[in-house]
């Protein structure tokens, strides 16, 4: 990945303590399968997101193992109990070293 | 590719005829054996408790949005620790699978996968007590994706 990576985060604003929420998280990524020939009949080699996680400071909240199967520009949606402000810790990790970080402040009232 | 395409139209016009999709199918043994691996033990996952959403009718197979909701207190005594999803016939059968536990408070996840022709798509829940739950859902897709090229 020579260019930078793109990723979006969606944290609700303003929530309560003891309200569920929604967490996305989609990341710029081709996920090549790995089993998909070039223009020369050659398969092109697997280049995919294979572990997804978030922490809620350095606690995991969520992880996603991840194959193939999974669509470009992976998305993942998850719910989460708000108890108490922090702060979010997005990675993701994949073939040929791929690796990226994202933070988003989690404010519960 | 006329005379899939003919078949495509006789299935799709056989079900609006009819009303209903067919009956589920038994699961291929390939995708059985998947879940087994997964499951790591003998006993079958029951049908129930997870609902997989998904059209059943889906026009581009390389983004096919998903969900998969657990029924579960999402208690410390009684919670899903994982999600996983299966396809019977993508060329790796495995989709994806996902680490859960109180601290989410629902058991819900959503993702976007691809399905390189029609086939099952199976979600499987294993909670806290160790037991397995599943629901699959038949889907049919017009165009591929290029899994294959």
């Amino acid at each position: 990945m020579a260019t930078a990576v793109r990723a979006l985060i969606h944290v609700p604003r303003q929530v309560r303590q003891g309200d569920i929420v929604e967490i996305r998280a989609t990341i710029a990524h081709v996920m090549e399968t790995g089993h998909r020939p070039d223009a020369e009949g050659r398969r092109v080699p697997r280049d995919i997101v294979t572990r997804f996680e978030c922490e809620l400071d350095g606690t995991l909240v969520f992880a996603a193992d991840v194959y193939p199967a999974v669509a470009a520009n992976p998305y993942f949606a998850f719910d989460l109990r708000a108890e108490r402000s922090g702060t979010l810790v997005f990675t993701w990790e994949g073939d040929r070293g791929f690796q990226h970080r994202e933070t988003a402040a989690l404010e519960v009232t | 590719m006329t005379l899939r395409r003919r078949t495509l139209v006789l299935a799709g016009g056989g079900w609006l005829v009819l009303g209903v999709r067919p009956a589920q199918a038994a699961l291929a043994p390939a995708l059985v054996d998947a879940v087994r691996a997964w499951a790591d033990t003998a006993a079958a996952p029951r049908t129930g408790r997870v609902r997989l959403e998904i059209a059943p009718l889906v026009e581009n197979g390389n983004a096919v949005p998903i969900s998969v909701k657990v029924e579960s207190p999402m208690s410390a005594a009684d919670h899903v620790r994982e999600i996983a999803v299966f396809t019977e016939r993508n060329p790796q059968l495995d989709v994806a699978r996902f680490q859960l536990g109180p601290v989410n408070g629902r058991a819900e996840v959503a993702t976007r996968i691809r399905l390189a022709t029609s086939q099952n798509v199976v979600a499987l829940a294993r909670l806290s007590d160790g037991s397995l739950w599943q629901h699959a859902v038949d889907v049919l897709v017009t165009l591929a994706a290029c899994i294959e090229g």
